[in-house]
């Protein structure tokens, strides 16, 4: 009745990994899978409960979309925005150039 | 023995104790213990010296105090606070001072409380032992040798160790209650949205939710009472009127039927048995109907959470990039740079979590995972409708052994079992405290064991009456924490 769980491949832990934007050392990949596959194993206990015709629920309360007032707030200063930038120019958070790297 | 809160608030408020004073000894005790317990990341001496001696001088002036007047609490470290840092035990947060304080904090603040300092926690709050907190691990005051639990462990350790008055931690599937369980302390999950999560560094935003953990359920409920309540910040934050309840916590109500689901007695250690039985035994001293009740989603409730959780936090977590603020490792473009960033400034098992989280919602595998642990969510969360029509709440144990000691266990996945009580409380969005309910001495020193109550969402008021009882029908534990005893 359970689904069989998918073998995870080191190619499949190369592209989750990239799709985390998280550079895992060629070293991590196999116990990467390894743990992944036997918590993946254990989730495979959900196959078993029957949930035909249920709506899916994405959070505990049933709220719908509440605005707060439409009123201004004080917002952030420009130096407190600033205060923990890991590297400025002026009034400006420094980054690498974006343009002519890989893209992705 | 442990002071409770309200009278130390009662003494200040009056004038026979100074918050100064208070404040002098919080802080002793803070330098004497902190080096073997780990609990405080950061602590806040002067700005609390500055604290204490504003409410005394008020208080001369006869000015009237909060609520929580020159009250020493301990802050979680995913709580944000704009004294000191705001770091989540993350090394890519190390350093990271916020803007602005939390709600919870800002209303604590507001009844005179004094923030005493930053409590360590599992890594970004995903950890059941605190062992996986980046700036060392967190020792249990009643056995160095143990875990407090997580990932509130700083905060519970904290509590039990007499370092502060209370503690706020935050709970996504135990994290208040199973730590408080096993420091012997009491642990307050309220219901979803009771409390905003604004300024709390959010982890699973449908599961997360601030609560105190404190010397006893009066405190327990007094903070909650300071805490809850809406928030036009956070959009999740119920809008519904907060009863109170410390002043009324006396009255029991006029029916309790106690649910003992069949599911919570098996596997558990045997003075984790004893002490439900005694629970029972007490509860129906005090004149409670205890009904036998099923439920079977029970051990599902791991599977689903460990769906849910990390799909949440893979998603929470993309805003740790290295640009704005926080670590960053440069090298490369943009893309490479967030993502060796996050390869050194996130934990194995924070990391674990995120990619396991962006597995289960990649294409090709969404509808089979994630989209079914919504489905079963619903299943758990019937489940429980179903028994709260036979029951007023649901007693059990809050985690299946006491304390184990400190690299005991090493498999993620039994990790996560330590938190099979708990974790159907957040995915069904209900409330749920812990308390201490007696001691296990089958391993050397006495380690507390905690027992859980959990009620319907908004049921408050009865969750903590009926807790307030079975907390005075309990008594005392009957032995401190070590760390106590050996610096008295």
């Amino acid at each position: 009745m359970s689904e069989p769980v998918p073998a995870l491949s080191l190619d499949d832990v190369r592209h989750v990994a990239k799709l985390a934007r998280i550079a895992l050392p060629e070293a991590r990949l196999a116990p990467m899978r390894d743990e992944l596959a036997a918590i993946l194993g254990h989730i495979a206990h959900l196959q078993r409960v029957d949930v035909a015709g249920l709506e899916p629920m994405a959070r505990p309360l049933a709220a719908s979309n509440r605005l707060r007032d439409d009123v201004p707030t004080e917002g952030l200063s420009r130096d407190l925005a600033l205060m923990n930038a890991p590297a400025r120019e002026g009034d400006f958070i420094a980054v690498p150039k974006v343009l002519g790297g890989e893209s992705s | 023995m442990s002071e409770d809160l309200v009278a130390l608030r009662d003494g200040i408020r009056s004038g026979t104790r100074s918050a100064s004073a208070q404040i002098t000894t919080t802080l002793a005790a803070i330098e004497r213990a902190n080096p073997l317990l780990n609990a405080y990341h950061e602590v806040f001496a002067d700005a609390a010296r500055e604290q204490a001696q504003r409410i005394d001088e008020a208080r001369a002036a006869g000015a009237p105090l909060g609520p929580l007047a020159g009250v020493p609490i301990a802050v979680k470290d995913n709580i944000a606070t704009r004294c000191g840092h705001t770091t989540c035990s993350s090394r890519i947060l190390e350093g990271y001072r916020s803007p602005f304080d939390a709600t919870a904090i800002e209303r604590l603040v507001a009844a005179d409380a004094i923030l005493i300092g930053k409590t360590n926690l599992d890594e970004f709050a995903m950890g059941s032992s605190c062992e996986r907190c980046a700036f060392g691990v967190v020792r249990n005051p009643w056995d160095m040798a143990r875990v407090p639990g997580g990932s509130s462990g700083g905060s519970a350790a904290a509590v039990a160790a007499n370092l502060c008055a209370a503690a706020l931690g935050s709970d996504t599937g135990g994290s208040i209650r199973q730590p408080a369980a096993l420091c012997g302390v009491v642990g307050f999950k309220p219901t979803y949205g009771r409390i905003s999560r604004y300024g709390l560094v959010a982890f699973g935003s449908s599961l997360d939710q601030i609560g105190p953990l404190t010397h006893s359920v009066r405190d327990a409920a007094l903070l909650y009472e300071v805490m809850a309540g809406n928030d036009p910040r956070d959009s999740t934050c119920a809008p519904r009127e907060v009863e109170p309840i410390s002043a009324t916590l006396d009255q029991l109500p006029s029916r309790m039927r106690i649910g003992v689901p069949r599911q919570y007695r098996t596997g558990n250690a045997p003075a984790v048995d004893a002490a439900l039985e005694r629970s029972i035994d007490l509860l129906r001293g005090l004149g409670a109907t205890i009904v036998d009740i099923d439920l079977p989603m029970t051990d599902v409730g791991i599977s689903t959470y460990y769906v849910i959780a990390p799909a949440e936090a893979s998603s929470n977590l993309a805003r740790f990039d290295g640009i704005r603020y926080g670590l960053r490792k440069s090298g490369g473009d943009p893309t490479e740079l967030y993502a060796r960033t996050r390869a050194e400034g996130f934990g194995s098992e924070v990391q674990r979590r995120i990619m396991l989280g962006t597995y289960v919602l990649s294409a090709g595998y969404y509808d089979a995972y994630y989209r079914r642990a919504l489905q079963v969510r619903r299943v758990i969360k019937r489940e429980f409708d179903e028994a709260f029509m036979q029951c007023d709440a649901i007693l059990g144990p809050t985690a299946p052994t006491a304390a184990f000691p400190i690299g005991g266990v090493t498999d993620p996945l039994a990790m996560y079992m330590c938190d099979v009580y708990t974790v159907n409380t957040n995915i069904a969005g209900i409330c749920g405290i812990s308390l201490p309910a007696g001691l296990d001495r089958s391993s050397g020193s006495p380690l507390p064991v905690g027992m859980q109550l959990q009620a319907q969402a908004f049921a408050e008021p009865t969750l903590l009456r009926i807790a307030h009882a079975l907390e005075r029908a309990l008594g005392p534990l009957g032995a401190a924490p070590a760390s106590i005893n050996s610096a008295a």
